[in-house]
């Protein structure tokens, strides 16, 4: 048999030359904002390495009152295990950094448009679970931080009106952060966040399969003739694989010089350790309510900060129907400008998060 | 970043080929190495429980305390290393120590006094509880014995 008639077997069952002709088919633009279209491959490459590292971890993690022991045995006796780990966590954080990224360029290059609105929807889905994904990933090892982290997380539910408290309450697995709370958020972390988040992810996927990359205004706003184009096969797919080589060396680097550490194991009895604070792509809304907490004091400034979360996280889902509008490079001002709001607020809140820490 | 120029035939020159060669010789090791960087520390990760288990399997001696007090026709399962061992005090007063572990597909043998045999429930096979022979069934070899030495304190146990 030669490889030729081995080809033809499997191509006649699979359509392996349909396949192939897609590939060649497949384009995408090249102009001066090309390099953001790297964001959600790379975005998709460090959640392939937190499935693998995960699966590594799941070899040795044992959850509920054993937690923290495990942790300890797979960061200080499992052969680098404090590695795998590190790789973990350091991988969790790049990822929400890079959908970030992704995010906000398909933002800005109103990438959300038509035929694009369900990217966008399921796009803003897969954050919204990446982001449980790290708050339910950082209970796991129950030291400390993971234990005020979550401890403090549970009150944002809590504030919500009457039905706030029975919610917190079935997600902590009763009044108290413990070893049962460890333990259903494992199964969240590992079993029902997976299950939701990957037919979403094959959609996500699919759909940009279907549309293609999105051109900004600028370029759609040129006559065919005058925009660039290149294959997807391989020469985009190559820049592709490049970009995740990269993303691996810098992943790598960081999680093998700045191993991610272990805490002292948690203790209800103690108090909170000094300079305690969320993981960093928590402090923007933390800081927001902080500073909402100055200007309307107690319990209404609670509910009004999550009333004016929850408007501004809509009025950012809802963008490509209310900036809908087609005619090329028509820039919708409004828009654009909320955009910047929405990123100078972060990073102005972010920023005196870090600087507040006391 | 155009990458559309149409395909072009070049005419190589022989040293050229042998430059590419080398550049891809050097390209495969570099990925080999690479590779092996990655895999390297995956597989000490999943193998630490096998070292682990190594160095315990390493001992040459046991010491049973109070082992001594154990009746007449009577045994005790312990462990040797990682697997599982057992000392029969027979009847007669003799004392034997064999590894439990079946010589044919590796279940955890049991001794029956009133058979006066070591039996092994997954295929029937069975044990002479003197000296380790295989008697009757599937087990190709006799079970290992150790050497045991009785004192007032207890049972030591060590390899034959």
């Amino acid at each position: 048999m030669t490889s030729k008639t081995i080809y033809d077997w499997i191509d006649e069952r699979l359509g392996l030359t349909e396949l192939a002709a897609f590939a060649r088919h497949k384009t995408v633009p090249v102009h001066s904002q090309s390099f953001w279209y790297y964001w959600g491959g790379i975005s998709l490459f460090l959640f392939l390495v937190q499935c693998f590292t995960g699966v590594l971890l799941l070899v040795y993690f044992r959850p509920g009152a054993e937690a923290y022991e495990s942790v300890r045995q797979i960061t200080f006796v499992m052969h680098f295990g404090w590695l795998i780990r590190s790789a973990h966590a350091w991988s969790a954080n790049l990822m929400i950094f890079s959908i970030l990224v992704h995010m906000f360029s398909v933002y800005f290059m109103k990438a959300y448009r038509k035929p694009r609105e369900f990217g966008w929807l399921s796009g803003m889905a897969l954050l919204g679970i990446a982001s449980v994904f790290g708050f339910s990933g950082y209970l796991m090892p129950m030291d400390e931080l993971s234990y005020f982290a979550t401890k403090v997380g549970l009150e944002i539910p809590s504030a919500i009106p009457w039905i706030g408290p029975a919610i917190a309450n079935m997600l902590r697995g009763g009044p108290e952060v413990g070893e049962f709370t460890v333990q259903r958020f494992f199964a969240l972390h590992v079993v029902v966040l997976p299950a939701l988040f990957l037919p979403l992810l094959a959609f996500h996927l699919w759909l940009v399969q279907r549309h293609g990359n999105a051109a900004p205004p600028s370029i759609e706003a040129l006559t065919p003739a005058q925009r660039k184009n290149e294959p997807f096969f391989p020469h985009f797919m190559r820049k592709d694989l490049a970009m995740w080589l990269i993303s691996l060396n810098i992943l790598a680097l960081l999680a093998s010089v700045f191993p991610w550490p272990l805490g002292k194991p948690f203790d209800p009895l103690a108090p909170a350790p000094v300079g305690i604070h969320p993981e960093w792509y928590f402090m923007s809304p933390f800081e927001m309510l902080k500073l909402l907490g100055v200007v309307l004091r107690g319990e209404a400034g609670e509910i009004a900060g999550i009333l004016l979360f929850t408007v501004g996280i809509v009025l950012w889902i809802l963008i490509p129907f209310y900036d809908s509008r087609k005619e090329s490079g028509q820039r919708a001002r409004a828009a654009h400008y909320f955009g910047l709001l929405a990123v100078f607020a972060l990073l102005a809140t972010t920023l005196i998060g870090y600087w507040t820490i006391r | 970043m155009t990458d559309q120029t149409p395909l072009q035939l070049v005419v190589e020159e022989p040293g050229e080929r042998n430059t590419r060669r080398a550049f891809l010789a050097a390209a495969g090791a570099a990925g080999i190495a690479y590779t092996a960087a990655l895999a390297y520390p995956i597989y000490r990760y999943l193998a630490s429980p096998q070292e682990m288990a190594a160095s315990a399997a390493a001992v040459t001696e046991v010491t049973l305390k109070d082992a001594q007090k154990l009746p007449a026709g009577s045994v005790l399962m312990f462990k040797f290393g990682v697997s599982p061992a057992m000392l029969i005090h027979h009847a007669d007063d003799r004392w034997v120590a064999l590894t439990a572990v079946c010589t044919h597909l590796g279940c955890t043998v049991q001794y029956e006094p009133q058979a006066d045999r070591i039996h092994c429930a997954c295929h029937g096979g069975v044990y002479n509880p003197y000296t380790g022979a295989n008697v009757s069934g599937p087990p190709p070899k006799p079970l290992k014995l150790f050497k045991v030495a009785v004192n007032d304190t207890g049972v030591e146990i060590s390899r034959a």
